[in-house]
């Protein structure tokens, strides 16, 4: 079993990513507008009452977050399983962890990270209580880390299908459900003047889970895309 | 180098391959010819340990590291020529340094005949030129098995007999070819030829 | 061992030793889920606080408890499938998702029913019934993974590792479910607790309990029957099987 080096592999694995999604800078922005598009129907919805927003703002910036990531988490092996990339990087002496890693570290870095810091923004205007901003901010960074892992198993599996899309958020949401609830609760503690550590901690268990145990998943789910297609 | 042993292969509830048998020792060029939908590019996607669900039997490869040229370019069309193959040196271990690498890359251009298209986006480059790119992976391979699939799809008639020569020189440094295509091979190198489609 | 386990890949053993297996369970299933009803319905003492309305829990409790076993039976049989590539194990995990999601709706169904005259309301978020809710979705997940598939081995096997996602998910779900209802649960609506049980209430529902699980695999036979007769309906053993039938029936 002859290996490169392994780290070596990783970056120029990531670089690449990340140079064929600034050929396209126009897609990293999809993921900002929808978030902003969506935080603007709440209010149009449920009426512009700043004290309703603030108190309905952490589940909803939450949940718009999480179908951000969904949504960008559908396409993120299509190309590559189409142009035959995909089975070409099976047939590679490289570990698959790695690969599926370096995916999910570039999509995070083109999703969940700009989320995260253009959530501000977007919690300011849904009258979020300031002295939740940095709970709110950490609570992203980690959980959507943890939606991009987990996300990224439900595109390796349906990545081979005709009609991926809607399968996708079906596969996935249920996966969502403890992100959600303590992500978001991490923002209502952190709003109502409590510690939102715990929380915190619970979102950094979760990720470390996920870093451990999703790219075996995602391998074996593009391994056996590729076998169908 | 690759052993088969009792595959049946089967494509969409069909039989395609029944109690079928190959060894391919070093040296060796293989051609396997068939009519469209005898499975040919099945046993290929097989033999490359792409495709697993479709056949029983056993498939056996020696060899560490293949080169498997299918249907699918495998190249990105945001990539130039350079980058793509830049990319498939690095993912496949060589541990050249990367000035080896590049004077690597620009030899193995020069050899597919894309001069003065090493910085041209892929997407704009033409069929046959996306396949030369594709093709351009032969010469910085170090694996000692190829499969290929179609190799000659989308080629003009000289670029052609440079591929015929490259694999006989595959062949005559020790490693091994098996492909498919339906256009004649000519050369005098002996070939291996395998008929499929009676199962 | 080995020779058992081999056994239990071939489709002709399996599908002689699970009818045998049906000829006795089915008749026990049948009777303990009636002498449970009976005695769950009629003779058990009534709930001092929600009186006979409580009666619900013979359904609802034993339903959401194999439902839940049922995942990880489908995901185990999916492990199998993926590690010793044995057809048999991806029939049995292709036959627990739809058993499973039927006792989860009927989890839920039941739930709904017994909310009503508890709470005044068809739908509560309390912790059992969301989990449930979500448990529901993971089936429904692998079914349609199931038929997004053409090729029946790959649906299989994606099945399985996604199955597999599952179990290490579910214990994570229930616990951050918990804790979210801990955390919004208002102080009057309180759910009577089973360790507090009475032992003439505790006892029908561990019999309920057992006649589900019973239920559970009868389904879970009697399904992977139906689908070793489909896959394997042109082989020779199967045609064989068909024409005895026939002849015993003309007979």
């Amino acid at each position: 079993m002859s290996g490169a080096p392994l780290l070596p592999f990783l970056s120029a694995c990531l670089r690449r990513q990340l140079l064929l999604a600034f050929r396209r800078p126009l897609e990293i922005a999809n993921p900002l507008l929808f978030f902003l598009l969506v935080v603007m129907l709440f209010p149009l919805g449920i009426g512009p009452d700043p004290r309703q927003l603030a108190e309905f703002a952490p589940g909803i910036l939450w949940i718009v977050a999480l179908l951000a990531t969904l949504l960008a988490a559908e396409s993120l092996f299509r190309v590559d399983f189409e142009d035959g990339t995909l089975e070409q990087l099976l047939l590679t002496p490289q570990p698959l962890y790695l690969s599926c890693l370096s995916y999910v570290l570039a999509h995070w870095l083109l999703t969940g990270l700009p989320l995260t810091l253009v959530a501000p923004l977007f919690a300011v205007m849904l009258q979020l209580p300031p002295p939740a901003l940095p709970a709110l901010m950490l609570s992203l960074l980690l959980g959507t880390a943890v939606l991009s892992l987990v996300g990224s198993i439900g595109a390796a599996l349906t990545v081979g299908l005709k009609r991926g899309g809607l399968l996708i958020s079906l596969l996935i949401i249920p996966f969502y459900v403890p992100v959600l609830i303590f992500g978001s609760g991490a923002v209502q503690f952190a709003a109502l003047g409590n510690s939102a550590q715990p929380q915190l901690l619970v979102l950094g268990g979760m990720l470390s889970l996920a870093i451990a145990l999703a790219p075996f998943a995602i391998a074996a789910g593009l391994r056996i895309s590729v076998d169908a297609g | 180098m690759l052993c088969v042993e009792a595959l049946v292969l089967e494509r969409g509830g069909r039989l395609l391959l029944n109690d079928f048998s190959l060894r391919v020792s070093a040296g060796q060029l293989v051609l396997i010819e068939g009519d469209n939908g005898s499975g040919k590019t099945s046993l290929l996607r097989a033999l490359a340990g792409l495709a697993r669900y479709d056949h029983t039997g056993s498939i056996r490869r020696s060899a560490e590291s293949l080169l498997y040229l299918g249907h699918k370019s495998g190249l990105k069309g945001l990539l130039t020529p350079r980058e793509n193959l830049a990319w498939y040196c690095q993912s496949h271990s060589q541990s050249h340094g990367r000035d080896q690498r590049n004077a690597d890359i620009e030899a193995a251009l020069a050899a597919v005949d894309l001069v003065g298209f090493e910085d041209v986006l892929c997407h704009n480059l033409s069929a046959g030129q996306q396949r030369r790119v594709n093709l351009a992976r032969l010469y910085l391979s170090p694996a000692p098995l190829w499969l290929l699939d179609e190799p000659f799809a989308a080629i003009d008639r000289t670029g052609v007999v440079g591929l015929v020569r490259t694999l006989v020189q595959q062949v005559e440094r020790g490693g091994a070819v098996v492909m498919t295509s339906h256009q004649a091979l000519q050369t005098d190198h002996p070939i291996t030829r395998i008929r499929l489609g009676q199962a | 061992m080995w020779s058992f386990f081999h056994k239990l890949g071939s489709p002709p053993w399996l599908y002689a030793i699970s009818g045998k297996i049906l000829q006795w369970l089915l008749p026990v299933t049948l009777l303990l889920l009636a002498v449970g009803a009976v005695w769950g319905l009629l003779y058990a003492p009534a709930d001092f606080r929600q009186g006979n309305s409580y009666r619900i829990i013979f359904v609802h409790v034993p339903a959401s408890v194999v439902a839940l076993a049922g995942y990880y039976v489908m995901a185990t049989a999916g492990a199998i499938s993926l590690i010793w590539k044995m057809k048999m194990a991806d029939v049995a995990m292709r036959s627990c998702a739809p058993i499973g999601a039927a006792l989860t709706f009927l989890a839920l169904l039941s739930g709904a029913v017994w909310g009503k005259p508890t709470w005044g309301t068809w739908w509560i978020w309390d912790a059992r019934v969301t989990s449930m809710l979500v448990l529901f979705f993971l089936y429904v997940g692998v079914i349609s993974l199931y038929e997004a598939f053409d090729n029946e081995v790959a649906a299989a096997r994606a099945c399985a590792v996604l199955s597999l996602v599952g179990t290490v998910n579910i214990p994570i779900i229930y616990k951050s479910v918990d804790w979210w209802y801990s955390l919004h649960q208002p102080a009057s609506i309180k759910f009577t607790e089973e360790s507090s049980m009475h032992s003439d209430m505790l006892a029908p529902l561990l019999l309920m309990i057992v006649a589900f699980y019973c239920l559970f695999i009868c389904s879970l036979l009697l399904y992977m029957r139906g689908e070793i007769l489909r896959r394997e309906g042109t082989t020779h053993w199967v045609r064989k099987l068909l024409l005895d039938a026939g002849d015993a029936h003309a007979v």
